[in-house]
């Protein structure tokens, strides 16, 4: 089964985090790597600097900054291809962002069978 | 809530458990309706946790909670069940409440049956420790499903689908018979002993502590219902063993401490003592099987408190007969870091080898840890840092993961 691991961060809090954050991130994903149970994504840019755009009446509308009025922000991903849930949610409270801000853990919609 | 207070409540929630799992056990044995008999019960356990902390437990709680739910359960009931079949269930129900009321001293305890039930072969085997845990203690799912890892919803759907075959499927609420019961008991053990097992891993968590504490209490009464079996003296000792080193777990800092480092003096004595006593009372009733072996190793390890070292010899000895009793890579993982202590590290690390390729070691974050010690101590700093680096990656406990942190950083110090 595959699953994404979203990441959800608060920006004050994450500011607050200990350097050490980063080491535990770079363990977790040689861990993730080792088990082959997915692939690291990629950590996102402030969302301060993101663009939302929609084009509800033909022409594109462009929007500075966040998506939502949120505290937590969308701030990166991790692919997972693990047997079932459950391995899914050992991994997410695993993922050292568990303890700042959100992992949340959303099945792959299946496109097509296997 | 004062101190007193809490010992109250505490109080009264045990004296309620004991009468709610038994009045559950005996109302659903004959209809094998478990969830109708949970029903029944529930507004009545509910209002014993109201009461009784500032009242004090009734003289007989069983007769106080049957007075209630008897008020109660019928038109419960009626919204349960519609049907005709239904109506043959609230009768037999209400005769089953009459008569126990009348005669509360004679309720027969059927727990054990219940027990075996839940952790029937049909049931799937994941389920079978939630499913005692909520019969027999009446733990919600919402409580159950924080210790499990698993969404609250999930685990309440899981709950009820396993109820449902209980009645479907015909499981019987029955003590199995002497030849099937060493299997049969191996499951509810199994069970019980995942729950302490959850309960054990996840520190600081109060879900997970109190998880543990129900544990032992359903392992003092398997015991006291089936004096006879030494692997349930076994397992509650080998339960015993390690809350007695609970306390000792944790520095003053909060940080992880190894069993081999643990201040002695932390470690509760008597229930040391009790686990003791009932490690010897298993091995004097009969064969031995693997909780009596993994509470004779947790025995030798203690012994550091007399001789100021684990018995490493004897460690290594009970894994080789644990060995051949479970073929587990778990059990050569221990194994390994006990020939470590015995003939030093390279001895350690050629027995890991041989499971290095085992798929279930590759996210098993204690085999990495384990790596990760005897390298360093075999001087091989790359392999060490590496499986320091694995090791903290499948972390998810805070204290684990800075106290394996700490052991990479002094690598470079070594």
């Amino acid at each position: 089964m595959r699953y994404m691991l979203l990441i959800h961060h608060d920006d004050e809090a994450l500011a607050k985090a200990p350097p050490s954050l980063w080491g535990e991130y770079a363990a977790f994903r040689e861990a993730l790597l080792k088990a082959g149970a997915g692939t690291p994504g990629e950590r996102l840019g402030s969302s301060k600097d993101g663009k939302s755009v929609t084009r509800r009446s033909g022409t594109p509308e462009i929007l500075d900054g966040p998506y939502a009025d949120t505290k937590e922000q969308f701030a990166g991903y991790v692919m997972l291809d693990v047997p079932d849930l459950d391995a899914a949610i050992a991994w997410a409270a695993r993922c050292p962002s568990a303890q700042y801000g959100t992992v949340e853990v959303r099945p792959i919609w299946p496109t097509r069978e296997p | 809530m004062s101190e007193i207070g809490n010992e109250a409540r505490r109080a009264a929630e045990r004296v309620a458990r004991d009468s709610y799992g038994r009045l559950v056990a005996f109302l659903a044995a004959r209809t094998r309706d478990v969830a109708g008999a949970e029903d029944a019960l529930a507004e009545a356990f509910a209002s014993a946790l109201k009461s009784w902390p500032d009242d004090g437990v009734p003289d007989n709680p069983d007769a106080w909670l049957l007075t209630v739910a008897r008020r109660r359960q019928t038109d419960a009931a009626r919204r349960r069940y519609t049907r005709t079949a239904g109506e043959v269930h609230i009768q037999l129900m209400a005769e089953e409440l009459e008569d126990a009321a009348a005669h509360p001293d004679a309720i027969p305890d059927r727990r054990l049956a219940l027990m075996f039930a839940c952790a029937h072969p049909a049931i799937e085997r994941g389920m079978r420790a939630p499913m005692i845990l909520q019969t027999i203690l009446g733990l919600t799912a919402i409580d159950i499903a924080a210790a499990f890892l698993i969404p609250p919803a999930t685990m309440g759907q899981r709950l009820v689908r396993a109820k449902t075959r209980i009645k479907d499927a015909g499981i019987p609420f029955s003590i199995p018979e002497r030849e099937d019961l060493p299997d049969r008991l191996d499951a509810v053990l199994e069970a019980i002993y995942a729950a302490y097992a959850k309960g054990w891993t996840e520190i600081g968590d109060a879900a997970a502590d109190r998880l543990a504490d129900e544990a032992i209490w359903l392992g003092r009464l398997v015991v006291s219902l089936l004096p006879d079996e030494p692997e349930a003296k076994g397992m509650l000792a080998l339960m015993l063993y390690a809350e007695a080193r609970r306390p000792a777990r944790r520095d003053a800092d909060g940080l992880y401490v190894p069993l081999e480092q643990q201040d002695i003096a932390l470690w509760d004595e008597p229930q040391v003592m009790a686990a003791e006593a009932l490690l010897r009372a298993a091995n004097r009733a009969g064969p031995t099987g693997r909780y009596q072996i993994e509470a004779a190793i947790q025995s030798a390890h203690i012994a550091r408190r007399v001789t100021g070292q684990a018995n490493w010899p004897t460690i290594v000895t009970l894994y080789d007969v644990l060995l051949q009793l479970t073929n587990s890579p778990v059990v050569i993982l221990n194994r390994a870091a006990a020939l470590g202590e015995r003939d030093g590290p390279e001895a350690a690390l050629t027995s890991l080898d041989t499971i290095a390729d085992d798929k279930r070691m590759a996210d098993y974050q204690p085999y990495w840890a384990a790596r990760g010690h005897f390298a360093a101590r075999a001087g091989r700093k790359d392999e060490a840092h590496e499986a320091f680096t694995l090791a903290i990656g499948l972390s998810s406990d805070e204290a684990v993961r800075q106290y394996l942190s700490g052991q990479r950083t002094a690598l470079n110090d070594g």
